[in-house]
């Protein structure tokens, strides 16, 4: 995984709520076995409507996603993260995230940073009326800023030094995993095996 | 301080817990299905890792296969790719496999209870967000994404920081032609489809505990669509009943030591709850959606509701925006909707009971001319046992196809689709845009009212069906 430390760039106003995963990626899109090229499908239905953010000129670019509350409900699927990274986007900022969409956002390297939907209607605003407006995204300082706006966001401290360091979670387990081993040992002899 | 459920299964899982960073949960099932998997053996195979556990492993054929001609190659040529690839990918890694044919293949979250794999006090988990259905034996039991699934399989735990717990009590009874998908839309309507992020939800109180086991999956079920990651409810005599003798429950001295520890799982008497919610089940009646998320739903006696009725501006805008992409009106009266289609099935409620009171509805009564029913089994052992009760028969006689198992039309992954501005009353879990294919209109329904506006050709509930009767008896 590639560090995230600060992303400077365009950004793209998502006038929804509730943009679930099927949204973000329809299932037609799902039956690729590869972790790459799913660009095409991001928002593929929506994408059809020639009015459609993305099909704005002014916001073809960016790279920064401002989505209103609930982005990435529904499906579990990591397609949702891999289409926004394959399209460009690193980062996404909203006010509430679903819970596996951001650990699967977590585990890809793609930050979703949480602001208060005030700040969220103001970046809309800004970036509506001057679209070449760059925001910056510092994952040191947990900062966004926006032409004269800034507010601090949340983020997950592990997750936040994992993005820093570029850490990938496999690797840190099996350090441990003479602890899975004793586990292992200890575990009920009751416990159902699918052999 | 006592501890609740989740707490108790959390914490006979830690592997590993250090200051700052998240516990190393121990993961005692890993159900795995040809969509979100291959990704992720591709990922072993760059490290040179294995499958840690393939003992505790298992992997089903569900989202992408047909519902008709299963004997024959899987005409969609990407569909098949992947359902070789999980083939391939198991016989390499040594994971067993219930593929296409097999009489153990159906919906992931359909095999795991009915082989009495999923049991009290596991953690489950699975890259599908519907993993909650196994939350009603009182598993912890969680979707994954791509990247988690490989982390399982290549170290059999999870890295985890511990959950917020909210408890959902529903007293009462739920009153007679009143199910537990009609509660669980309820409950999603009210603390909406955000309402549960950052918590495991336990379902309690007197209408919990008197539901079935399948009906308990079918609330656990949609746990997800309250933004929930996992849903529980407490073992009891129900749930012991439902899994002795099944062929992966311990036998002999194994199953006695089993209950004995399931029964101290339930959350004691002075644990304490991150939030609680209150529920009447005898204020509940028939619930369906209207719009494109689960969140939007209504009492099915009721109308569409207004953009005006919504004060907050981010769901006055989602109400129009859901009123324009389903084609309806405000103050529309519900039960004059027209639907198109009429789908049974998927893993929220594809169990034989789910078939069984749909049929009871269905029996001697023909589905309207202009409406398609689909009836799809969640798994093949679902389906074999309805066709010994003769429900194929009913379904068959009354006008529906009957198919084979999988998760068809619930995500439209396989041919099973809506066409553009097609409309459905469906059993499934989600009415996003799309969903069931693009362009089309879903409604959420129980099996019961699925059955009845099969029949009647609008958003119907049984006692419609009744009152048609009675008036034309008179008539």
């Amino acid at each position: 995984m590639d560090k995230f430390t600060v992303h400077t760039g365009t950004a793209v106003p998502l006038r929804a709520s509730n943009v679930d995963t099927d949204q973000i990626i329809p299932a037609e899109y799902l039956k690729r076995i590869t972790r790459h090229g799913f660009e095409d499908g991001l928002f593929s239905a929506w994408r059809k409507d020639e009015n459609f953010v993305l099909n704005q000129p002014q916001f073809k670019n960016g790279s920064v996603l401002v989505a209103g509350p609930d982005f990435g409900t529904g499906s579990s699927r990591e397609h949702a993260v891999w289409a926004l990274m394959d399209y460009g986007f690193k980062a996404v900022i909203s006010s509430r995230f679903a819970d596996i969409f951001r650990g699967n956002s977590g585990k890809q390297g793609l930050l979703t940073a949480v602001v208060e939907q005030d700040f969220v209607e103001q970046l809309w605003k800004e970036i509506e009326n001057h679209p070449d407006t760059e925001v910056t995204v510092d994952l040191e300082t947990r900062t966004i800023t926006a032409g004269a706006l800034s507010s601090t966001f949340e983020v997950d401290e592990y997750v936040r030094w994992r993005l820093l360091e570029g850490l990938d979670d496999v690797g840190l387990t099996l350090k441990h995993v003479d602890q899975i081993d004793n586990f292992e040992i200890n575990r009920p002899s009751y416990k159902p095996t699918t052999v | 301080m006592g501890r609740t459920l989740a707490q108790k299964v959390w914490d006979d899982h830690i592997v590993r817990s250090a200051t700052g960073e998240p516990d190393l949960l121990f993961i005692d099932l890993h159900l795995i299905h040809e969509v979100t998997s291959p990704q992720a053996f591709d990922g072993l195979r760059e490290a040179g890792r294995k499958v840690r556990r393939t003992d505790l492993t298992l992997a089903t054929e569900d989202h992408n296969v047909p519902t008709i001609d299963i004997d024959k190659p899987i005409a969609d040529p990407i569909s098949r790719i992947q359902v070789d690839a999980l083939r391939q990918n198991c016989a390499e890694f040594g994971v067993p496999i219930y593929s296409l044919g097999n009489e153990q293949q159906g919906i992931v979250h359909v095999v795991g209870p009915q082989t009495g794999l999923t049991q009290p006090g596991m953690t489950i988990v699975c890259g599908d967000s519907h993993t909650s259905t196994h939350g009603a034996f009182g598993a912890l039991a969680f979707g994954i994404g791509t990247s988690e699934v490989e982390h399982v399989l290549a170290t059999q735990t999870l890295p985890l920081k511990p959950f917020k717990t909210m408890a959902i009590t529903v007293n009462g009874k739920l009153p007679a032609g009143v199910t537990a998908k009609d509660l669980i839309l309820t409950i999603i309507a009210k603390i909406g489809t955000g309402g549960g992020q950052g918590y495991v939800l336990e379902y309690r109180g007197e209408a919990i505990q008197a539901l079935s086991m399948e009906a308990r999956m079918t609330i656990c079920n949609m746990s997800i669509e309250a933004g929930a990651r996992a849903g529980m409810i407490a073992p009891d005599e129900t749930t012991f009943e439902y899994l002795k003798g099944r062929e992966r429950a311990p036998m002999g001295a194994d199953w006695d030591t089993a209950v004995a520890y399931w029964r101290t799982l339930p959350t004691d008497p002075d644990a304490v709850f991150d939030r609680e919610v209150l529920i009447e089940a005898s204020e509940l009646s028939p619930f369906v959606t209207w719009g494109t998320n689960p969140g939007q739903g209504v009492p099915l006696n009721s109308t569409v509701p207004s953009p005006d009725q919504f004060a907050d501006p981010v769901d006055k805008l989602a109400c129009e925006k859901a009123l324009t992409y389903m084609g309806l009106e405000a103050g529309q009266r519900i039960k004059d909707i027209r639907v198109n289609t009429v789908f049974l099935g998927s893993c929220t409620n594809g169990r034989i009971e789910d078939l069984r009171a749909a049929a009871d509805i269905l029996r001697g009564q023909k589905v309207a001319s202009d409406v398609r029913m689909m009836v799809v089994p969640g798994s093949v052992r679902v389906r074999l046992a309805a066709m010994a009760e003769g429900l194929d028969k009913v379904f068959i006689q009354a006008g529906a196809e009957w198919r084979e198992a999988g998760c068809s039309m619930c995500l439209g992954m396989n041919p099973d689709k809506l066409t553009p501005g097609e409309r459905s009353a469906s059993t499934s879990n989600r009415n996003f845009e799309g969903r069931q294919g693009p362009g089309g209109r879903t409604h959420l329904v129980s099996p019961q009212v699925a059955a009845a506006t099969a029949i009647r050709g609008t958003l119907s509930s049984p006692e419609d069906l009744l009152s048609a009767n009675l008036v034309s008896a008179g008539s």
